[in-house]
């Protein structure tokens, strides 16, 4: 094993993980992984969407428990129970969404839940604000510690996460995607920052998908594929390519079979869509983004998490009347789509990627579902007929192997799978021209995943056209007739079916942070 | 077996369940209990608080609530009874609009459409939160309520117009005719109407509801306009019954109201319960209200006792879940 540790000191070896598995419901989120931070050094964490760094993440950090595995720290093994126990033992974690409370000060947020007392058991908030004053001057924040953290830039809220971890005395400290929400001179001061903590002997988990910002911090790189551990090495020793060549290579088991059919007109096109950022002035979540699909294609949508797929597809869909701008075509018509219920009726669908937080009314049945985006089809006079609205329902449960007891189930009760094939159920049930899918197999077992592919080809052949946004690269390269990868907004490829590698296409969803 | 409705049908069963216990409890305790007298007068004595709870149960369903329809059903109730009695004095025209009895209900249901209304602004343009916004309204009403009457009853409102309160057509009171074609109503439009659908899902999950394409707002604010609509009959049918508009009428009736809908098993988080329970709910109240004046306890123990069957309401409820 070709870990950097083999020619380190032992007592350099300040945490160490090995072995780690943890199963979720239905997937397999880590396979005997393993992981390494040395004093003062930087380790980056790299790998695709779905590659578990998230969950080796929150296994160090106490928030999960590993199946199995050990953990040490300084040689000595450890179980976390919580993330309070995995603090106190020196390891501290830096989520992308930040956890402070926006109310309270910058000192507040710093010693809660340890906040020192006075002689009567009064907060001493003299010593809170010294302290802190201290981290401060210390971290190059120029902020008086009583400002409320909600006042402050998200570059400013992560520098006062940093000044938590270090008043814990934390000797490792993990850092999610610290970049992707900050400005570049917040980044300068990061790294200004993180070259200081690893003067001071600290260890430093970073996971990142800027594979340029590693020539700076990183001393050492780790990669995970598919919950596995793939390698490990000294960041001088590696480049750019072989990073890109570890991190792809995801193999679907079983190969899904691809019907090509022949593409009709053009049924959807977009010119120049932008979406304006929603607190950052002058910054956009999309940008000038053009594209089409026609009858009877599968247009794969690539991009790593940020890269705007999402917004992309709401944008498409009118949930951004207000700070959207561009046109969209249907059928070679002009139209102006400025709220979910115009894209309706110009014969969009849109399946979210939060299906039980957008799609599904969970507490609902399987039938109120499939029809509440087409009631006026099951409606006679004005009255709702429950006799024609379970003909429809039975009609699509059928079509699309929903497996449920009844149609009054409710979908809370049904596999990820098949709250999934409700979702689509409910869209195919207005009888869309274009069907948007954002992410339609996250979270669901690989049985499942098979039948949503089949079901998109499916539909597909009969006439829809298709948009589907995926972050898993086996899936989109096995399903799309044709590929447009996303980074930072904008379109930065376009591959046709046959032409599109995993390398290629993740080499041009990487984030360019210096451009 | 069909999961969902099998607890609901569960919920309906364990509020239908209390009171058949109820029922036959009381009919052993008092013979006076189980005659038709005292069943009409159960019934007549509900129908207010029926007429509030069906608004309200729109409005919980739809995921939010409404504190404001004691006060709506003063004002509504003042302002008929004021126009019905002394018309509408326009002193800069030297004009004195007299009112019709129809009139004076048209424009006592039109006060609380308005108010409603008002209700359902606050909470989709102004993005309050329900609480707040008819916390407002209970307030504002009630004043206006003051200040139309002077804080004086409105009184002598004459017979035709008390028969709303006290008639009777085919031996049954005109209040549960009135409260009894409501009820159909609004199964109807619950249960029945793409309204009554989109209602259930917005307050199942907003999100979802809106990306399915559903005009969210709009629903919101019908729901809170035909609240302040049934709050508005309801103020009609108690100044008709005492043939009195007084300023502290209706005062806490939006307390009892939510318990009825809570009782009949409709969730405060909404997208879940029916109009039939909230039937039941009001029938449990009114049933536990005359038993226990039937029996000679003291009204303040009725309060006692209305409190824990609320709780035991929402922690059966509960358990029910859990069990499945």
């Amino acid at each position: 094993m070709n870990l950097p540790a083999a020619n380190a000191n032992e007592t350099d070896e300040l945490l160490a993980a090995r072995g780690i598995t943890k199963t979720f419901p239905g997937v397999r989120a880590l396979d005997d992984v393993q992981i390494t931070v040395l004093a003062g050094r930087l380790n980056a964490l790299l790998g695709e969407n779905g590659a578990g760094k998230s969950t080796m993440m929150n296994i160090l950090a106490g928030v999960l428990p590993p199946d199995a595995g050990e953990i040490f720290l300084a040689g000595q093994p450890v179980r976390f129970v919580n993330p309070r126990a995995a603090q106190q033992a020196g390891i501290s974690i830096i989520f992308q969404e930040l956890n402070l409370v926006p109310h309270l000060s910058i000192a507040e947020n710093i010693f809660l839940g340890r906040e020192p007392r006075n002689a009567v058991g009064l907060l001493d908030y003299a010593r809170m604000h010294r302290d802190t004053r201290a981290l401060m001057a210390e971290l190059e924040l120029d902020a008086d510690p009583r400002t409320a953290v909600a006042r402050l830039r998200v570059g400013a809220q992560q520098v006062v996460e940093i000044a938590k971890a270090i008043s814990f005395n934390s000797r490792v400290i993990i850092m999610d995607e610290p970049t992707s929400a900050i400005t570049e001179h917040e980044i300068k001061v990061l790294f200004r920052l993180i070259k200081r903590l690893k003067e001071r002997g600290t260890g430093i988990i970073y996971i990142t998908h800027k594979l340029d910002e590693l020539a700076e911090i990183a001393d050492d790189i780790a990669v995970f594929r598919d919950g596995r551990f793939i390698a490990s090495k000294p960041f001088a020793d590696t480049t750019r390519d072989e990073m890109v060549r570890l991190m792809v290579g995801r193999e679907l088991t079983d190969l899904f079979p691809k019907t090509t059919t022949p593409a009709g007109g053009e049924m959807l096109r977009v010119e120049k869509i932008s979406l304006r950022h929603p607190e950052r002035a002058g910054d956009f979540v999309v940008r000038d983004v053009s594209l089409a699909v026609r009858r009877g294609e599968v247009l794969g949508l690539f991009g790593l998490m940020g890269a705007g797929r999402t917004e992309l597809l709401q944008t498409i869909f009118g949930l951004h009347p207000h700070t959207a701008t561009g046109e969209i075509w249907i059928e070679g018509k002009p139209i102006c789509i400025r709220s979910p219920r115009a894209a309706i009726d110009a014969g969009l669908a849109l399946a979210p990627e939060d299906r039980k937080g957008e799609g599904l009314v969970l507490v609902h049945s399987v039938a109120e579902n499939t029809t509440l985006a087409c009631l006026e089809k099951i409606s006679h006079f004005g009255l709702l007929q429950p006799a024609r609205e379970l003909e429809l329902v039975g009609r699509y449960v059928k079509r699309l192997g929903i497996r449920t007891p009844t149609l009054h189930q409710a979908v809370r009760h049904l596999s990820g799978g098949n709250q999934q094939k409700v979702v689509l159920a409910k869209w195919l049930a207005t009888e869309p021209k274009v069907l948007l899918l954002d992410e339609p197999t996250r979270g669901i077992d690989i049985n499942a995943k098979k039948e949503i592919y089949a079901l998109v080809d499916e539909l597909a052949r009969s006439g829809l056209a298709v948009i589907m946004v995926s972050s898993e690269l086996p899936e989109i390269l096995a399903i799309a007739d044709r590929i447009l990868v996303l980074a930072e907004g904008r379109v930065t490829a376009e591959f046709a079916r046959g032409a599109a590698t995993e390398e290629a296409i993740l080499r041009a969803a990487l984030p360019n942070s210096r451009n | 077996m069909n999961r969902k409705s099998f607890t609901e049908q569960l919920a309906r069963f364990q509020s239908f369940l209390a009171l058949a216990l109820m029922v036959v409890a009381l009919s052993l305790a008092s013979h006076n209990f189980l005659t038709v007298d005292n069943t009409m007068n159960v019934l007549r004595q509900i129908s207010i608080n029926l007429c509030l709870s069906l608004g309200m149960t729109l409005v919980i369903l739809s995921g939010g609530i409404d504190l404001s329809v004691g006060s709506v059903l003063a004002l509504s109730g003042a302002v008929a009874a004021g126009l019905l009695k002394n018309g509408l004095a326009l002193p800069r025209f030297n004009l004195l609009v007299q009112f019709t009895m129809p009139g004076a209900i048209v424009a006592g249901i039109a006060v609380g459409i308005v108010l409603g209304w008002a209700n359902g602004v606050a909470v989709t343009r102004f993005k309050l939160p329900p609480f707040v916004a008819t916390l407002g309204m209970l307030s504002i009403a009630r004043g206006l309520t003051m200040l139309w009457t002077g804080g004086f009853p409105v009184t002598g409102l004459g017979d035709d117009f008390g028969r709303l309160g006290t008639g009777h057509a085919l031996g049954i009171p005109m209040p549960v005719w009135i409260s009894a074609v409501l009820v159909v109503v609004f199964i109807v439009v619950t249960k029945r109407t793409r309204f009554g659908r989109h209602l259930y899902a917005v307050g199942g999950n907003e999100r979802a509801a809106t990306l399915s394409g559903l005009a969210v707002p709009r629903i919101k604010l019908m729901v809170y306009t035909l609240g302040g609509g049934l709050a508005a009959v309801a103020g009609l049918l108690v100044t008709a019954r005492l043939d009195s508009a007084t300023p502290n009428a209706g005062l806490g009736y939006e307390l009892d109201s939510i318990a009825a809908v809570v009782i009949g098993g409709t969730s405060l988080s909404g997208g879940r319960g029916s109009m039939l329970g909230t039937v039941l709910g009001c029938l449990i109240i009114g049933v536990l209200n005359n038993g226990l004046f039937l029996l000679d306890v003291s009204p303040f123990w009725q309060q006692v006792v209305k409190g824990f069957v609320i709780l035991a309401a929402v922690a059966a409820d509960k358990i029910g879940s859990r069990l499945e």
